[in-house]
């Protein structure tokens, strides 16, 4: 029989599988993010000219690796503690499975060591997005494979969990909104592994010659419903920790459930059609196919993204408002707890994610504009907003609440806690800000020589295409400094932290109290306007993604005439 | 009740909605099917939108289509590597090879005139990036794209690679002169 420990912090209860099994996901994905990290540090001193510091071969090998330890094993494993957590942590139960649960987590150790070894072997240099005819090791895609297939089940053992919740009746009504979109990431996740499957499956058994090709043009689509929709399953899960965060350092509720779920909603309906937005500047697809898919059929999930991004910042004002903090447009805001690491972070992760991530996200997906932009190193900018600045951080600041809740240890080093999601969001800020700026010049992602080997047509790149790789470099390891904190304050405090109270054990769990009608019945009411402060900030978002897309449009007017 | 926990309210899709998100919703639809417009609109009334002529082909086949144009309108040769500059007539079909590590031939086109550029590459994925106009198209193995270009300035321009295509990817080059 299991156990259930109520933590005396947070008075969330942990079941005592789900409570290792998160554990045991959390701390893989970090170990992944710890090689992903240094890693980068080739990355980015060889991308700086004038450091230049790796080999061609060793440089290719280093960036196939970080995207892949960084992209796909340090995101999708803490993803899958955090699935378990929104299930059975948030709906107080127990996690169905377990041991299918270890299963799947077996698999996706072994796969992401057997992917790993096969790109260190060097026999692997193809990108994480090995593009077909360009081969890797068979056990390059055959770790892929095994990883998938164990996060798979991750999601299934998730989907079962909700089940036994109803079932047991720990929950009344509906899951909570921070559940509900981990759901959401769960459905796009099932997609997305799916579609992983069916490409990679094939391009596994042309490595080892049992099918003879497999179309370039069919792989770079198929391979995109999972290399873009992973990406979303990200979007969904940071989404609902800002959600979660918002709840727990501030006790707010969703301005309305409607809304927030509606925006979910959206995202299950429309957010995996962005796979397009690779494949806008590829011939044999149709004008009407791309511009249905890469505008989310009509920015449908754009909206949802702005809906979020409203009522996220707008959920906490209006819990700081009715704490008293009503003074003018903003004190809610500036009175909001800025030296808590759990707060901070997230609410870096979002300000950057909405603006820097957002807004050249709906640049790069417009069809015509990403012909100025395709596979230059703005593309890296906008995914490192993206997946950095937005999923990276907001994991980063959901482990600073986890430390004393899940990990059951004092943090050590608090005051540098406190300054990490500064140095790391901000640096992250800046390093892609110049990475789009270079992106505008041309510079080409995953390109190991600007000075392009001294070839007799080479093309002499502007000074200041140098000056922005340069502040890439710099701004790189600014952030892999912050990136090392994380690690340093997050293993240190797992390993010599101060023990803490475990709290009460039980042998059943305790369901989720019914709210008292009283206050069941309190609602915002239609005829307010209860958040004025994040209006005022929405509206600043909205002059600047509306100028920055018609700046595009005027520099797209003055190219060469494609037609 | 907060986000972790169940909506306080059963049937909470009753709650009425703040003016906030109410106001904010609509001006964010409105917004997206402005930018939805913008994209089908700049079909109609732009001059820079992707051709989708696209035929299947192989290296043999698509190497023969363009020899024959290098052999017609060659004006002249270039570098150590003698690689010919072609001068096609405007209106004509141009052809450019992307393989590993080069793009062949060196094209020479006028200003204001109109081309069909042909496009594929021999092995892998190339990326098709003219410098510095910051044109960038993807060029796959198989595939023969049809672009209709218009260059509308003089000058000489050069095609990067910017999709990974080996070890040699970053030294491989290629160059248009717009006179």
């Amino acid at each position: 029989m299991t156990t259930y420990r109520t933590c005396p912090r947070s008075g969330l209860q942990f079941e005592s599988q789900a409570e290792k099994l998160i554990l045991a996901n959390a701390v893989a994905g970090v170990v992944f993010l710890l090689l992903g990290g240094v890693l980068a540090i080739g990355v980015v001193l060889t991308r700086w000219p004038a450091v230049h510091w790796l080999a061609a071969d060793t440089f290719y090998l280093v960036l196939t690796a970080h995207g892949l330890d960084m992209l796909i094993f340090w995101i999708i494993f803490f993803e899958i503690a955090v699935l378990y957590f929104c299930s059975s942590t948030l709906l107080r139960c127990r996690i169905a499975t377990p041991r299918i649960a270890w299963l799947g987590f077996a698999l996706m150790l072994i796969g992401s060591v057997t992917t790993n070894v096969a790109v260190f072997r060097g026999g692997s240099s193809v990108m994480m997005t090995s593009y077909v005819p360009m081969m890797a090791e068979p056990a390059f895609y055959l770790g892929l494979i095994l990883f998938a297939v164990g996060a798979l089940i991750g999601c299934f053992v998730f989907f079962g969990t909700l089940v036994v919740a109803k079932a047991e009746k720990t929950y009344q009504g509906s899951v909570s909104l921070v559940t509900f979109g981990a759901i959401t990431a769960a459905i796009i996740a099932v997609f997305t592994i799916v579609s992983g499957a069916i490409i990679l499956i094939p391009t596994f058994l042309m490595s080892v010659g049992i099918v003879k090709a497999v179309d370039p043009l069919m792989y770079r689509t198929i391979w995109w419903a999972f290399g873009h929709s992973s990406q979303q399953i990200n979007v969904a899960a940071h989404i609902s920790i800002w959600y979660a965060i918002a709840a727990i350092c501030f006790g707010a509720k969703p301005m309305s459930e409607r809304v927030s779920r509606g925006a979910f909603l959206l995202y299950i309906l429309f957010l995996q059609l962005a796979s397009a937005h690779h494949l806008l500047a590829d011939p044999g697809l149709s004008t009407e196919w791309k511009v249905v898919n890469t505008s989310y059929f009509m920015y449908f999930a754009v909206l949802a993204s702005m809906i979020h991004g409203l009522t996220i910042p707008g959920a906490i004002e209006v819990a700081q408002r009715k704490k008293g903090f009503t003074k003018g447009l903003f004190e809610w805001l500036r009175k909001a707890p800025w030296g808590n690491p759990v707060f901070s972070g997230m609410f870096i992760s979002l300000i950057g994610f909405g603006f820097l991530g957002g807004i050249s996200g709906v640049m790069m997906g417009t069809e015509q504009l990403n012909m100025i932009i395709h596979n230059t190193i703005y593309v890296p900018g906008h995914f490192h907003a993206t997946v950095v600045i937005g999923t990276t951080l907001s994991f980063m600041a959901l482990t600073y609440f986890l430390i004393p809740v899940l990990f059951k240890r004092e943090m050590i080093n608090p005051g540098l806690a406190k300054l990490q999601p500064y140095l790391f969001g901000l640096s992250m800020y800046f390093f892609v800000l110049v990475m789009m700026g270079a992106g505008t010049l041309g510079v080409p992602r995953r390109h190991w020589d600007l000075a392009m080997g001294g070839s007799p047509l080479a093309y002499e790149f502007p000074g200041a295409a140098y000056l922005m790789m340069g502040l890439v470099g710099i701004a790189g390891l600014m952030a892999i400094t912050g990136g090392a904190i994380y690690i340093y304050i997050t293993v240190g405090s797992l390993l010599w932290g101060k023990k803490l109270d475990v709290g009460a054990i039980s042998q059943t769990t305790v369901p989720i109290p019914l709210v008292p009608s009283t206050l069941a019945l309190e609602g915002h009411g239609s005829a307010g306007f209860a958040a004025p402060g994040t209006f005022a900030l929405a509206s600043v978002f909205l002059v600047a993604f509306v100028l920055y897309y018609f700046i595009n449009w005027k520099y797209l007017s003055q190219v060469w005439g494609l037609a | 009740m907060s986000a972790i926990l169940p909506p306080s309210e059963r049937l909470w899709w009753k709650q009425p909605l703040d003016r906030v998100e109410g106001t904010w919703i609509l001006i964010a639809f409105i917004w997206c099917m402005i930018m939805f417009a913008m994209m089908v609109g700049w079909h109609i009334y732009g001059k820079q939108n992707l051709s989708t002529e696209t035929y299947k082909t192989t290296p043999e086949m698509y190497t023969a289509k363009a020899q024959t144009v290098v052999d017609k309108y060659t004006v002249r040769k270039e570098t150590d590597k003698q690689i010919p500059v072609v001068h096609p007539p405007a209106g004509s079909d141009v052809y450019l090879i992307a393989r590993l590590w080069d793009w062949w031939p060196i094209l020479e086109l006028e200003k204001d005139k109109t081309y069909r550029l042909h496009l594929t590459s021999m092995d892998y994925n190339h990326g098709f990036s003219l410098q510095p106009v910051n044109i960038n198209i993807q060029v796959v193995p198989g595939y023969e794209h049809v672009v209709k270009v218009t260059p509308n300035q003089a000058g000489t321009f050069s095609i990067v690679c910017n999709e990974y295509c080996g070890i040699g990817h970053a030294n491989m080059a290629g160059r248009i002169y717009v006179k």
